[in-house]
Protein backbone atom coordinates (compact mmCIF):
# COMPACT_ATOMS: atom_id res chain seq x y z
CA UNK A 1 0.00 0.00 0.00
CA UNK A 2 2.71 2.41 0.99
CA UNK A 3 4.60 1.97 -2.23
CA UNK A 4 1.54 2.46 -4.36
CA UNK A 5 0.99 5.93 -2.99
CA UNK A 6 4.63 6.83 -2.84
CA UNK A 7 4.55 9.00 -5.97
CA UNK A 8 1.69 10.99 -4.47
CA UNK A 9 3.59 11.69 -1.27
CA UNK A 10 6.67 12.57 -3.27
CA UNK A 11 4.65 15.05 -5.31
CA UNK A 12 3.83 16.72 -2.02
CA UNK A 13 7.49 17.44 -1.41
CA UNK A 14 8.57 20.72 -3.02
CA UNK A 15 12.22 19.72 -3.00
CA UNK A 16 11.57 16.41 -4.73
CA UNK A 17 9.42 18.12 -7.35
CA UNK A 18 11.94 20.85 -7.97
CA UNK A 19 14.78 18.41 -8.51
CA UNK A 20 12.83 15.96 -10.63
CA UNK A 21 11.05 18.52 -12.78
CA UNK A 22 14.33 19.94 -14.02
CA UNK A 23 14.88 16.53 -15.59
CA UNK A 24 11.36 16.30 -16.97
CA UNK A 25 11.33 19.71 -18.59
CA UNK A 26 13.70 19.11 -21.51
CA UNK A 27 11.69 16.03 -22.54
CA UNK A 28 8.40 17.89 -22.25
CA UNK A 29 9.65 20.86 -24.25
CA UNK A 30 11.23 18.67 -26.90
CA UNK A 31 8.06 16.67 -27.45
CA UNK A 32 5.98 19.86 -27.39
CA UNK A 33 8.13 21.39 -30.11
CA UNK A 34 8.02 18.27 -32.26
CA UNK A 35 4.26 17.91 -31.95
CA UNK A 36 3.71 21.63 -32.53
CA UNK A 37 5.93 21.57 -35.61
CA UNK A 38 4.12 18.57 -37.09
CA UNK A 39 0.72 19.87 -36.06
CA UNK A 40 1.26 23.37 -37.38
CA UNK A 41 2.69 22.15 -40.67
CA UNK A 42 -0.15 19.71 -41.07
CA UNK A 43 -2.87 22.16 -40.12
CA UNK A 44 -1.58 25.35 -41.75
CA UNK A 45 -0.21 23.97 -45.02
CA UNK A 46 -0.90 20.31 -45.63
CA UNK A 47 -4.54 20.06 -44.59
CA UNK A 48 -7.27 20.79 -47.12
CA UNK A 49 -9.40 23.90 -46.93
CA UNK A 50 -13.05 23.60 -46.08
CA UNK A 51 -14.94 23.95 -49.33
CA UNK A 52 -18.47 22.92 -48.47
CA UNK A 53 -19.34 25.77 -46.13
CA UNK A 54 -17.28 28.22 -48.11
CA UNK A 55 -15.00 28.87 -45.19
CA UNK A 56 -11.81 28.57 -47.18
CA UNK A 57 -8.71 29.11 -45.15
CA UNK A 58 -10.54 30.34 -42.07
CA UNK A 59 -11.12 26.72 -41.08
CA UNK A 60 -7.46 26.66 -40.06
CA UNK A 61 -8.33 28.79 -37.03
CA UNK A 62 -9.95 25.65 -35.65
CA UNK A 63 -6.54 24.08 -34.99
CA UNK A 64 -5.77 26.77 -32.42
CA UNK A 65 -9.29 27.49 -31.24
CA UNK A 66 -10.37 23.98 -30.27
CA UNK A 67 -7.21 22.99 -28.31
CA UNK A 68 -7.17 26.32 -26.46
CA UNK A 69 -10.83 25.99 -25.54
CA UNK A 70 -10.31 22.41 -24.35
CA UNK A 71 -7.35 23.40 -22.23
CA UNK A 72 -9.19 26.36 -20.75
CA UNK A 73 -11.77 23.96 -19.28
CA UNK A 74 -9.36 21.18 -18.37
CA UNK A 75 -7.11 23.75 -16.70
CA UNK A 76 -9.94 24.99 -14.53
CA UNK A 77 -10.94 21.47 -13.50
CA UNK A 78 -7.34 20.62 -12.60
CA UNK A 79 -7.09 23.88 -10.65
CA UNK A 80 -10.25 23.00 -8.73
CA UNK A 81 -9.05 19.45 -8.03
CA UNK A 82 -5.72 20.82 -6.79
CA UNK A 83 -7.68 23.21 -4.58
CA UNK A 84 -9.70 20.37 -3.09
CA UNK A 85 -6.52 18.37 -2.43
CA UNK A 86 -4.97 21.43 -0.82
CA UNK A 87 -7.94 22.12 1.42
CA UNK A 88 -8.55 18.51 2.44
CA UNK A 89 -5.02 17.13 2.81
CA UNK A 90 -3.32 20.48 3.51
CA UNK A 91 -0.80 19.80 0.79
CA UNK A 92 1.44 22.77 0.08
CA UNK A 93 2.21 21.72 -3.46
CA UNK A 94 -1.48 21.53 -4.38
CA UNK A 95 -2.01 25.19 -3.49
CA UNK A 96 1.12 26.13 -5.41
CA UNK A 97 -0.19 24.17 -8.40
CA UNK A 98 -3.57 25.88 -8.46
CA UNK A 99 -1.84 29.24 -8.22
CA UNK A 100 0.49 28.25 -11.07
CA UNK A 101 -2.34 27.09 -13.33
CA UNK A 102 -4.60 30.15 -13.00
CA UNK A 103 -2.82 32.65 -15.32
CA UNK A 104 -2.09 29.99 -17.93
CA UNK A 105 -5.70 28.84 -17.91
CA UNK A 106 -6.81 32.44 -18.20
CA UNK A 107 -4.51 32.89 -21.20
CA UNK A 108 -5.96 29.76 -22.84
CA UNK A 109 -9.47 31.09 -22.25
CA UNK A 110 -8.50 34.39 -23.79
CA UNK A 111 -6.96 32.66 -26.82
CA UNK A 112 -10.11 30.59 -27.26
CA UNK A 113 -12.32 33.68 -27.10
CA UNK A 114 -10.05 35.72 -29.36
CA UNK A 115 -9.65 33.08 -32.05
CA UNK A 116 -13.37 32.41 -31.78
CA UNK A 117 -14.09 36.06 -32.50
CA UNK A 118 -11.70 36.10 -35.46
CA UNK A 119 -13.28 32.93 -36.79
CA UNK A 120 -16.79 34.14 -36.11
CA UNK A 121 -16.45 37.29 -38.20
CA UNK A 122 -16.10 35.54 -41.60
CA UNK A 123 -18.33 32.54 -40.84
CA UNK A 124 -21.12 33.97 -38.70
CA UNK A 125 -20.71 37.57 -39.79
CA UNK A 126 -20.17 38.86 -36.27
CA UNK A 127 -17.30 39.17 -33.83
CA UNK A 128 -19.44 38.34 -30.87
CA UNK A 129 -22.81 36.84 -30.20
CA UNK A 130 -24.46 36.33 -26.81
CA UNK A 131 -24.59 32.63 -27.46
CA UNK A 132 -24.63 30.19 -24.54
CA UNK A 133 -21.18 28.78 -25.12
CA UNK A 134 -19.51 32.11 -25.80
CA UNK A 135 -21.09 33.63 -22.72
CA UNK A 136 -20.14 30.76 -20.44
CA UNK A 137 -16.59 30.79 -21.76
CA UNK A 138 -16.44 34.53 -21.00
CA UNK A 139 -17.62 33.74 -17.47
CA UNK A 140 -14.80 31.21 -17.21
CA UNK A 141 -12.34 34.00 -17.99
CA UNK A 142 -13.95 36.12 -15.25
CA UNK A 143 -13.67 33.22 -12.80
CA UNK A 144 -9.97 32.83 -13.57
CA UNK A 145 -9.45 36.56 -13.13
CA UNK A 146 -11.45 36.48 -9.88
CA UNK A 147 -9.20 33.70 -8.60
CA UNK A 148 -6.06 35.69 -9.46
CA UNK A 149 -7.50 38.91 -8.00
CA UNK A 150 -8.54 37.20 -4.77
CA UNK A 151 -5.25 35.37 -4.39
CA UNK A 152 -3.23 38.55 -4.78
CA UNK A 153 -5.28 40.57 -2.27
CA UNK A 154 -4.01 38.89 0.87
CA UNK A 155 -0.96 39.71 2.91
CA UNK A 156 -0.65 36.14 4.19
CA UNK A 157 -0.07 33.46 1.59
CA UNK A 158 -1.73 30.71 3.64
CA UNK A 159 -4.97 32.64 3.79
CA UNK A 160 -4.79 33.55 0.12
CA UNK A 161 -4.33 29.89 -0.81
CA UNK A 162 -7.34 28.72 1.15
CA UNK A 163 -9.69 31.53 0.16
CA UNK A 164 -8.84 31.32 -3.54
CA UNK A 165 -9.25 27.53 -3.38
CA UNK A 166 -12.80 27.83 -2.07
CA UNK A 167 -13.56 30.18 -4.96
CA UNK A 168 -12.04 27.80 -7.49
CA UNK A 169 -14.17 24.94 -6.18
CA UNK A 170 -17.38 26.98 -6.23
CA UNK A 171 -16.67 28.20 -9.76
CA UNK A 172 -16.18 24.72 -11.17
CA UNK A 173 -19.98 24.55 -11.62
CA UNK A 174 -19.44 26.62 -14.73
CA UNK A 175 -17.32 24.02 -16.54
CA UNK A 176 -20.08 21.45 -17.23
CA UNK A 177 -22.31 24.36 -18.24
CA UNK A 178 -19.77 25.36 -20.92
CA UNK A 179 -19.28 21.78 -22.00
CA UNK A 180 -22.96 20.96 -22.40
CA UNK A 181 -24.08 24.45 -23.44
CA UNK A 182 -24.13 23.48 -27.10
CA UNK A 183 -26.38 20.57 -26.28
CA UNK A 184 -28.72 22.33 -23.86
CA UNK A 185 -29.20 25.54 -25.78
CA UNK A 186 -29.47 25.30 -29.50
CA UNK A 187 -27.87 28.62 -30.38
CA UNK A 188 -25.20 29.80 -32.77
CA UNK A 189 -22.11 27.86 -31.69
CA UNK A 190 -21.91 24.49 -33.41
CA UNK A 191 -22.32 21.24 -31.54
CA UNK A 192 -19.64 18.94 -30.25
CA UNK A 193 -18.13 17.11 -33.19
CA UNK A 194 -14.43 16.56 -32.54
CA UNK A 195 -14.51 12.90 -31.57
CA UNK A 196 -17.85 12.01 -33.11
CA UNK A 197 -17.61 9.42 -35.83
CA UNK A 198 -18.07 10.86 -39.29
CA UNK A 199 -18.74 14.40 -38.10
CA UNK A 200 -15.25 15.54 -38.98
CA UNK A 201 -13.30 14.19 -41.95
CA UNK A 202 -10.03 12.43 -41.05
CA UNK A 203 -7.93 15.02 -42.89
CA UNK A 204 -9.23 17.58 -40.41
CA UNK A 205 -9.35 15.28 -37.43
CA UNK A 206 -5.75 14.05 -37.48
CA UNK A 207 -4.04 17.45 -37.41
CA UNK A 208 -6.56 18.62 -34.84
CA UNK A 209 -5.67 15.74 -32.52
CA UNK A 210 -1.98 16.44 -32.98
CA UNK A 211 -2.58 20.08 -32.08
CA UNK A 212 -4.65 19.13 -29.03
CA UNK A 213 -1.80 16.87 -27.89
CA UNK A 214 0.70 19.64 -28.49
CA UNK A 215 -1.39 22.10 -26.47
CA UNK A 216 -1.65 19.65 -23.58
CA UNK A 217 2.12 19.29 -23.52
CA UNK A 218 2.59 23.03 -23.84
CA UNK A 219 0.20 23.56 -20.96
CA UNK A 220 1.99 21.00 -18.79
CA UNK A 221 5.37 22.53 -19.61
CA UNK A 222 4.22 26.05 -18.80
CA UNK A 223 2.56 24.95 -15.56
CA UNK A 224 5.72 23.14 -14.44
CA UNK A 225 7.81 26.23 -15.20
CA UNK A 226 5.50 28.45 -13.19
CA UNK A 227 5.24 25.88 -10.44
CA UNK A 228 9.03 25.79 -10.11
CA UNK A 229 9.11 29.55 -9.60
CA UNK A 230 6.18 29.27 -7.19
CA UNK A 231 8.05 26.60 -5.21
CA UNK A 232 11.18 28.75 -5.02
CA UNK A 233 9.16 31.72 -3.73
CA UNK A 234 7.28 29.64 -1.18
CA UNK A 235 10.29 27.71 0.07
CA UNK A 236 12.72 30.62 0.00
CA UNK A 237 13.48 30.23 3.70
CA UNK A 238 14.38 26.56 3.48
CA UNK A 239 17.90 25.28 3.28
CA UNK A 240 17.81 23.54 -0.08
CA UNK A 241 16.61 26.70 -1.85
CA UNK A 242 19.48 28.78 -0.53
CA UNK A 243 21.88 26.00 -1.49
CA UNK A 244 20.38 25.87 -4.96
CA UNK A 245 20.52 29.64 -5.27
CA UNK A 246 24.14 29.69 -4.20
CA UNK A 247 25.11 27.13 -6.82
CA UNK A 248 23.16 28.99 -9.53
CA UNK A 249 24.37 32.48 -8.75
CA UNK A 250 25.62 34.35 -11.83
CA UNK A 251 29.39 34.42 -12.01
CA UNK A 252 29.75 38.19 -11.86
CA UNK A 253 27.82 38.33 -8.61
CA UNK A 254 30.01 35.65 -7.12
CA UNK A 255 33.10 37.64 -7.97
CA UNK A 256 31.72 40.77 -6.36
CA UNK A 257 30.65 38.79 -3.29
CA UNK B 1 -28.22 28.20 18.86
CA UNK B 2 -29.31 29.12 15.35
CA UNK B 3 -32.21 31.26 16.59
CA UNK B 4 -29.90 33.01 19.05
CA UNK B 5 -27.49 33.81 16.24
CA UNK B 6 -30.31 35.02 14.04
CA UNK B 7 -31.70 37.16 16.84
CA UNK B 8 -28.32 38.74 17.31
CA UNK B 9 -28.01 39.56 13.62
CA UNK B 10 -31.47 41.11 13.57
CA UNK B 11 -30.79 43.14 16.69
CA UNK B 12 -27.52 44.49 15.34
CA UNK B 13 -29.32 45.41 12.14
CA UNK B 14 -32.18 47.14 13.99
CA UNK B 15 -29.74 49.36 15.82
CA UNK B 16 -28.23 50.33 12.53
CA UNK B 17 -31.44 50.45 10.54
CA UNK B 18 -30.29 53.20 8.20
CA UNK B 19 -27.82 50.72 6.76
CA UNK B 20 -30.74 48.48 5.84
CA UNK B 21 -32.73 51.26 4.20
CA UNK B 22 -29.87 52.58 2.07
CA UNK B 23 -29.66 49.55 -0.28
CA UNK B 24 -33.42 49.75 -0.71
CA UNK B 25 -33.23 53.41 -1.72
CA UNK B 26 -30.33 52.55 -3.96
CA UNK B 27 -32.50 49.93 -5.65
CA UNK B 28 -35.34 52.39 -6.27
CA UNK B 29 -33.04 55.19 -7.41
CA UNK B 30 -31.03 53.10 -9.85
CA UNK B 31 -34.22 51.88 -11.50
CA UNK B 32 -35.71 55.38 -11.66
CA UNK B 33 -32.60 56.69 -13.42
CA UNK B 34 -33.41 54.75 -16.56
CA UNK B 35 -36.54 56.65 -17.60
CA UNK B 36 -34.34 59.78 -17.52
CA UNK B 37 -31.46 58.13 -19.28
CA UNK B 38 -33.16 56.00 -21.91
CA UNK B 39 -36.68 57.14 -22.60
CA UNK B 40 -39.81 57.77 -20.52
CA UNK B 41 -42.05 56.14 -23.13
CA UNK B 42 -44.05 53.23 -21.79
CA UNK B 43 -43.32 50.62 -24.53
CA UNK B 44 -39.57 51.21 -24.27
CA UNK B 45 -39.59 51.10 -20.48
CA UNK B 46 -41.64 47.95 -20.43
CA UNK B 47 -39.18 46.26 -22.73
CA UNK B 48 -36.14 47.01 -20.59
CA UNK B 49 -37.90 46.77 -17.22
CA UNK B 50 -37.11 43.13 -16.31
CA UNK B 51 -33.40 43.50 -16.96
CA UNK B 52 -33.10 46.80 -15.16
CA UNK B 53 -35.05 45.77 -12.09
CA UNK B 54 -33.03 42.56 -11.85
CA UNK B 55 -29.66 44.23 -12.33
CA UNK B 56 -30.57 46.82 -9.71
CA UNK B 57 -31.61 44.06 -7.30
CA UNK B 58 -28.30 42.32 -7.92
CA UNK B 59 -26.26 45.47 -7.26
CA UNK B 60 -28.16 46.44 -4.14
CA UNK B 61 -27.64 42.94 -2.73
CA UNK B 62 -23.93 43.33 -3.37
CA UNK B 63 -23.95 46.75 -1.73
CA UNK B 64 -25.59 45.51 1.43
CA UNK B 65 -23.25 42.54 1.85
CA UNK B 66 -20.45 44.69 3.29
CA UNK B 67 -22.54 45.82 6.21
CA UNK B 68 -23.46 42.32 7.30
CA UNK B 69 -19.98 40.91 7.39
CA UNK B 70 -17.40 43.69 7.51
CA UNK B 71 -18.14 45.28 10.89
CA UNK B 72 -18.47 41.90 12.63
CA UNK B 73 -15.11 40.92 11.24
CA UNK B 74 -13.44 44.16 12.21
CA UNK B 75 -14.63 44.35 15.82
CA UNK B 76 -13.83 40.69 16.42
CA UNK B 77 -17.37 39.55 17.16
CA UNK B 78 -17.26 37.21 14.17
CA UNK B 79 -14.36 35.38 15.73
CA UNK B 80 -16.25 35.10 19.01
CA UNK B 81 -19.43 33.74 17.42
CA UNK B 82 -17.35 31.21 15.49
CA UNK B 83 -15.97 30.00 18.81
CA UNK B 84 -19.39 29.23 20.26
CA UNK B 85 -21.15 27.95 17.11
CA UNK B 86 -20.24 25.96 14.04
CA UNK B 87 -19.19 27.92 10.95
CA UNK B 88 -22.08 26.59 8.86
CA UNK B 89 -24.54 27.76 11.49
CA UNK B 90 -23.01 31.21 11.72
CA UNK B 91 -23.04 31.54 7.95
CA UNK B 92 -26.67 30.38 7.66
CA UNK B 93 -27.79 32.86 10.33
CA UNK B 94 -26.01 35.68 8.53
CA UNK B 95 -27.45 34.69 5.16
CA UNK B 96 -30.99 34.39 6.50
CA UNK B 97 -30.76 37.73 8.31
CA UNK B 98 -29.29 39.35 5.22
CA UNK B 99 -32.13 38.08 3.07
CA UNK B 100 -34.86 38.97 5.57
CA UNK B 101 -33.57 42.52 5.86
CA UNK B 102 -32.57 43.31 2.29
CA UNK B 103 -33.93 40.63 -0.07
CA UNK B 104 -37.46 40.47 1.28
CA UNK B 105 -37.96 44.29 1.35
CA UNK B 106 -36.78 44.29 -2.24
CA UNK B 107 -39.46 41.78 -3.17
CA UNK B 108 -42.10 43.76 -1.32
CA UNK B 109 -41.17 47.07 -2.94
CA UNK B 110 -40.88 45.62 -6.46
CA UNK B 111 -44.54 46.32 -7.45
CA UNK B 112 -43.75 50.01 -7.02
CA UNK B 113 -40.91 49.64 -9.49
CA UNK B 114 -43.19 47.69 -11.77
CA UNK B 115 -45.46 50.73 -11.84
CA UNK B 116 -42.52 53.09 -12.40
CA UNK B 117 -41.31 50.96 -15.30
CA UNK B 118 -44.83 50.61 -16.79
CA UNK B 119 -44.72 46.84 -16.54
CA UNK B 120 -48.50 46.54 -16.88
CA UNK B 121 -48.72 48.98 -19.75
CA UNK B 122 -51.27 47.99 -22.38
CA UNK B 123 -52.70 45.07 -20.43
CA UNK B 124 -55.94 44.92 -18.52
CA UNK B 125 -54.91 42.11 -16.22
CA UNK B 126 -51.97 42.95 -13.99
CA UNK B 127 -50.41 39.57 -13.31
CA UNK B 128 -46.97 40.67 -14.50
CA UNK B 129 -46.36 42.30 -11.16
CA UNK B 130 -46.96 38.99 -9.43
CA UNK B 131 -44.56 37.24 -11.78
CA UNK B 132 -41.93 39.88 -11.07
CA UNK B 133 -42.41 39.44 -7.34
CA UNK B 134 -42.34 35.68 -7.60
CA UNK B 135 -39.15 35.69 -9.63
CA UNK B 136 -37.49 38.03 -7.13
CA UNK B 137 -38.79 35.93 -4.25
CA UNK B 138 -37.07 32.86 -5.70
CA UNK B 139 -34.01 34.72 -6.95
CA UNK B 140 -32.96 37.07 -4.16
CA UNK B 141 -32.26 34.30 -1.59
CA UNK B 142 -29.87 32.75 -4.10
CA UNK B 143 -28.19 36.15 -4.53
CA UNK B 144 -27.72 36.37 -0.76
CA UNK B 145 -26.44 32.79 -0.56
CA UNK B 146 -23.83 33.21 -3.30
CA UNK B 147 -22.89 36.69 -2.14
CA UNK B 148 -22.17 35.28 1.31
CA UNK B 149 -19.45 33.02 -0.13
CA UNK B 150 -17.74 35.87 -1.98
CA UNK B 151 -17.99 38.27 0.92
CA UNK B 152 -16.67 35.75 3.45
CA UNK B 153 -13.72 34.99 1.18
CA UNK B 154 -12.86 38.64 0.71
CA UNK B 155 -13.13 39.57 4.40
CA UNK B 156 -9.47 39.20 5.22
CA UNK B 157 -8.28 40.62 1.90
CA UNK B 158 -6.55 43.95 1.71
CA UNK B 159 -8.98 45.42 -0.77
CA UNK B 160 -12.72 45.10 -0.69
CA UNK B 161 -15.92 46.29 -2.32
CA UNK B 162 -14.85 45.92 -5.92
CA UNK B 163 -13.15 42.61 -5.20
CA UNK B 164 -16.40 41.08 -3.93
CA UNK B 165 -18.17 42.27 -7.07
CA UNK B 166 -15.55 40.62 -9.28
CA UNK B 167 -15.80 37.35 -7.38
CA UNK B 168 -19.56 37.19 -7.18
CA UNK B 169 -20.94 38.76 -10.36
CA UNK B 170 -19.92 35.88 -12.70
CA UNK B 171 -21.79 33.51 -10.40
CA UNK B 172 -24.84 35.81 -10.43
CA UNK B 173 -25.24 35.59 -14.20
CA UNK B 174 -27.44 32.44 -14.33
CA UNK B 175 -29.86 33.95 -11.81
CA UNK B 176 -29.99 37.17 -13.80
CA UNK B 177 -30.66 35.25 -17.02
CA UNK B 178 -33.51 33.17 -15.66
CA UNK B 179 -34.91 35.97 -13.47
CA UNK B 180 -35.26 38.37 -16.37
CA UNK B 181 -36.45 35.72 -18.79
CA UNK B 182 -39.25 34.80 -16.37
CA UNK B 183 -40.57 38.36 -16.44
CA UNK B 184 -39.95 38.79 -20.15
CA UNK B 185 -41.85 35.58 -20.93
CA UNK B 186 -44.76 36.81 -18.88
CA UNK B 187 -44.70 40.19 -20.64
CA UNK B 188 -44.86 38.41 -23.99
CA UNK B 189 -47.69 36.19 -22.76
CA UNK B 190 -45.62 33.02 -22.87
CA UNK B 191 -45.49 30.36 -20.20
CA UNK B 192 -42.94 31.20 -17.53
CA UNK B 193 -43.18 28.09 -15.33
CA UNK B 194 -39.99 26.59 -16.72
CA UNK B 195 -37.89 29.61 -15.83
CA UNK B 196 -39.41 29.77 -12.37
CA UNK B 197 -38.61 26.09 -11.87
CA UNK B 198 -34.98 26.69 -12.82
CA UNK B 199 -34.80 29.66 -10.41
CA UNK B 200 -36.14 27.37 -7.70
CA UNK B 201 -33.62 24.68 -8.64
CA UNK B 202 -30.76 27.19 -8.45
CA UNK B 203 -32.03 28.22 -5.03
CA UNK B 204 -32.02 24.59 -3.87
CA UNK B 205 -28.46 24.02 -5.08
CA UNK B 206 -27.28 27.23 -3.43
CA UNK B 207 -29.09 26.30 -0.22
CA UNK B 208 -27.15 23.05 -0.04
CA UNK B 209 -23.73 24.33 -1.08
CA UNK B 210 -23.52 27.91 0.09
CA UNK B 211 -23.88 27.79 3.92
CA UNK B 212 -21.15 25.18 4.06
CA UNK B 213 -18.82 27.00 1.66
CA UNK B 214 -19.45 30.39 3.28
CA UNK B 215 -18.84 28.84 6.69
CA UNK B 216 -15.50 27.45 5.56
CA UNK B 217 -14.65 30.83 4.09
CA UNK B 218 -15.50 32.63 7.35
CA UNK B 219 -13.30 30.19 9.21
CA UNK B 220 -10.42 30.87 6.82
CA UNK B 221 -10.87 34.62 7.17
CA UNK B 222 -10.62 34.66 10.96
CA UNK B 223 -7.89 32.02 11.19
Amino acid sequence: MASRWRWFHQLGSPKWFFEKSSKWLPWIWASTLILLAIGLYYSLWASPIEARQGQGHTVRIMYIHVPAAALSMVGYVVMAIASIIGLVWKMKMAFAASRAIAPIGAAMTFIALFTGAVWGKPTWGTWWEWDARLTSELLLLFLYLGFIALHSSFAERAKADKAASVLAIVGVINVPIIYFSVKWWNTLHQGYSVTQKGALAPEFQVPLFIMIGAFYLLFIGLVIMRLRVEVLIREQKSRWVSDWAASHEPKQMQKRG
Amino acid sequence: MFSALLKRELMVARRNWIGIVIPLFFFIMVVSLFPFGVSPEAPVLQKIAPGIIWVAALLSTLLSLEQFYRSDYQDGSLEQTLLIAGPTQVASAKILAHWLLTGLPLVIISPLLGILMQINHGFVESNHTWVLMLSLLLGTPTLCLIGAIGMSLALAANRNGMLVAILVLPLYVPILIFGTSTVTASLENFSYNGQLAILAALLMIALVVSPFAAGRALKISVS
